[in-house]
């Protein structure tokens, strides 16, 4: 059994090998990218690991920035995936069921980019085994940070198993058996909305810092998960359509746009109830929500982020919504872009920093990432993207010759 | 059974080998030499994979007292001694503190800066004192930064700290059980054990945690070499300190510096277990308050007003 198993697991990966770094030249450019990103980001990281985290921008009233930002907010692109699979597997869509596999590989490319962000910001990497389970110490139940590493860890192994185990069935040719995986994809429609809550509860948790402790915190981040994900999934997928032989069926547009308007929409819904809480009877607690969207005491390095981020995000909605264009390809990619990144910025460094200023005392800094911070976040980003094409390809390429096969 | 075992192992060496990587990596950094040999790199490989403070044999912390004393030597050129005294027994400490009395100099700030090895190059300040105006009672309203001649006409002071609260956010949120509360009430954090994580600084709703963004600098003359293992030995980068009501002075039965520093006899110091004890007169006597107390987080630091 193990004999045959590994008999046919080297021509797997070897396949899977010469699928990634097989292309034309647009390709090995486009990867050339990718790696000169990942080698800025390993350095900085290198001068961040000899002088500290005073090489970032972070203070002790700053005390989380860029890196936690991203962190939270890619979070919520992993748990998107379940936007693909609840559909696909519970109400058995044809059309979704197709593209289930492009959706974990972006919750894996997610996931990784969140498990560097975490450990690119922990003042002591060296000592991150503490945080293992058994071997380190483990404050679990009582520290919502364990939960985080259980529940993120244990997404990503789900994530990374379950479409292993199908596509090295469909690589050899045969149907993969329902009973061994299904119960995990189940299992990880669960877990995703877990991460989610999870995270929001690391914030949510705390009467420190009135702008986090806040009920809302948790579903108003599954709702701009449950549009940024889809876009993202929407771009991914447009430049596979544009790029290789495999076939997007424009249903699939359709779809995925409805999800991203639904969701959109309660996140704005939610997002007004929360500016109507802090604006119609400001308190102590609105400070945060002053120095956010107003800027305080001459402090206003978000002001300008956060209305763009509004204005995008109600801007690219409102055009899904309507969807003057017919789901035509060249005019949503831009728009499930500006959608991204509205919703980058206001679940990133909007919803992170404000939440720190002004401090316990009343004080009020300034943050400004530092470049050793920024070169690490681009890093860290490119190998997530890196990691998600290298996962992508040979899942097309496999998918692609096993429908052949079978027609 | 067996493949568990093989697991195990494997696991471990695998452990062992990223562990020993990153050593070495982490040593290169610091652009150490390494010319202690194979006792300062042993040593330092020790200190690499001991345990939680908690969770030592008295022979472990023997040991790690030892090791920690002679790399204060070859790090630092100093003699100090490490101790490990525990908490006696019957004694809950705490702290009430007279806003009538104060009147801002700061003799509390500087005591405390020098007898807990606060970094000089980053100014690290475990107590501050904010200077209020009269008729404001919410410290957010105060000034932490005045540099002028005190007492201002129309103004008082308050002095803020770790409250060493009985139940502590920050010790909730540690996900490695790097920061507890002692038996004797105080909040220490193993500097050793804390992965910098800095949730524990996001908890607290008092700011009394203070991180090391840099490798605290104090001067070789100026470094107190009576140390705690959980109180003010050197600190590295990317470790959480705070204030551990001087856990060196106050378990060998001497008041924390700020009190014994401060020159209008405002900050009182006890045991809360001691019927007779000053502090247990000021709960009894006076009128106190203490911060944000709609948190829940029941600190044993009191204000009270003459």
């Amino acid at each position: 059994m193990l004999k045959t198993f590994k008999k046919e697991l080297v021509p797997f990966i070897r396949d899977a090998l010469k699928w990634n770094f097989s292309g034309g030249l647009g390709y090995q450019i486009y990867l050339s990218i990718l790696f000169f990103f990942m080698v800025v980001g390993f350095y900085a990281f290198t001068i961040q690991l000899r002088e500290g985290l005073a090489a970032t921008g972070m203070s002790d009233i700053i005390s989380w920035g860029l890196y936690i930002s991203n962190f939270t907010f890619l979070v919520g692109v992993a748990a998107a995936a379940v936007m693909l699979i609840l559909p696909a597997y519970v109400f058995k869509d044809k059309d979704l069921h197709k593209v289930v596999i492009i959706g974990e590989g972006v919750a894996v490319g997610a996931l990784v980019m969140c498990l560097l962000f975490i450990l690119a910001d922990l003042g002591g990497i060296i000592k991150a085994w503490h945080l293992t389970p058994a071997i380190g110490l483990f404050n679990w139940p009582s520290s919502i940070l364990a939960w985080d590493v259980i529940v993120l860890n244990g997404y990503l192994a789900l994530n990374v198993l379950v479409p292993a185990y199908i596509l090295f069935c469909h690589y050899h040719g045969r149907e993969p058996v329902a009973k061994r995986y299904r119960p995990f994809v189940f299992l990880s429609i669960f877990w995703a909305v877990a991460i989610h809550m999870v995270t929001a509860f690391l914030y949510e948790g705390l009467p420190a810092r009135p702008f986090w402790n806040n009920p809302l915190l948790g579903p108003r981040f599954l709702a701009s998960a449950f549009a940024a994900g889809p876009a993202l999934i929407t771009v991914v997928l447009i430049v596979i359509q544009s790029k290789t032989v495999f076939k997007v069926d424009s249903q699939i547009f359709n779809k995925l746009r409805i999800i991203i308007v639904v969701a959109g929409s309660v996140n704005l819904l939610m997002l007004f109830s929360e500016i109507f809480k802090e604006f119609y009877s400001p308190t102590h607690h609105s400070l945060s929500a002053v120095y956010l969207f107003f800027g305080l005491k001459g402090h206003n390095s978000l002001v300008p982020w956060i209305w763009t981020s509004i204005v995008l995000n109600l801007g690219s909605i409102v055009t899904l919504g309507f969807n003057p264009w017919k789901n035509n390809p060249k005019m949503l990619m831009p728009v499930c872009i500006t959608l991204f990144i509205a919703i980058w910025i206001e679940k990133g460094m909007g919803l992170i920093v404000p939440g720190l200023i002004p401090s316990p005392l009343g004080e009020i800094a300034n943050y400004t990432p530092s470049w050793v911070e920024i070169g690490v976040t681009v890093g860290i980003l490119a190998l997530g993207i890196f990691v998600v094409t290298m996962l992508i390809k040979p899942a097309l390429a496999i998918e692609q010759r096993y429908e052949e096969q079978n027609s | 059974m067996k493949q568990k075992q093989d697991r195990r192992t494997f696991l471990k060496g695998a452990l062992t080998c990223a562990a020993a990587s990153s050593t070495l990596i982490a040593a290169g950094c610091n652009n150490r030499k390494l010319e202690g040999g194979g006792e300062e790199m042993s040593a330092r490989w020790n200190e690499y994979f001991k345990k939680n403070y908690r969770l030592m044999t008295p022979e472990e912390k023997e040991e790690t007292v030892r090791r920690l004393e002679q790399l204060a030597k070859l790090d630092y050129d100093v003699d100090v001694n490490v101790e490990t005294t525990p908490p006696k027994k019957n004694v809950l400490y705490g702290y009430a503190f007279n806003i009538s009395r104060c009147e801002g100099y700061m003799d509390c700030v500087e005591a405390c800066v020098k007898e807990n090895n606060l970094d000089r190059k980053s100014k690290t300040q475990y107590v501050r004192i904010f200077e209020m105006e009269n008729g404001q009672m919410d410290i957010t309203t105060g000034n932490g930064k005045y540099f002028h001649e005190v007492p201002k006409e129309d103004h008082f002071y308050m002095g803020i700290q770790c409250f060493h609260c009985e139940q502590a956010p920050c010790v909730k949120a540690c996900p490695t059980k790097a920061t507890w509360k002692e038996p004797d009430g105080i909040v220490v954090v193993d500097y050793d054990w804390c992965i910098g994580c800095r949730y524990c600084m996001a908890a607290c709703p008092y700011f009394g945690r203070r991180f090391n963004w840099h490798d605290p600098e104090v001067p070789k003359e100026e470094i107190n070499e009576n140390q705690h293992y959980l109180g003010n030995r050197m600190r590295k980068k990317g470790q959480m300190e705070k204030c551990t009501f001087c856990i060196q002075r106050t378990r060998n039965g001497k008041l924390p510096a700020c009190a014994d520093a401060c020159p209008t006899g405002s900050r009182v110091f006890g045991n809360l277990l001691d019927p007779n004890s000053e502090i247990r007169f000021v709960l009894k006597n006076k009128k106190v308050f203490r911060m944000k107390e709609e948190l829940g987080t029941d600190p044993k630091f009191w204000y009270f007003i003459d």
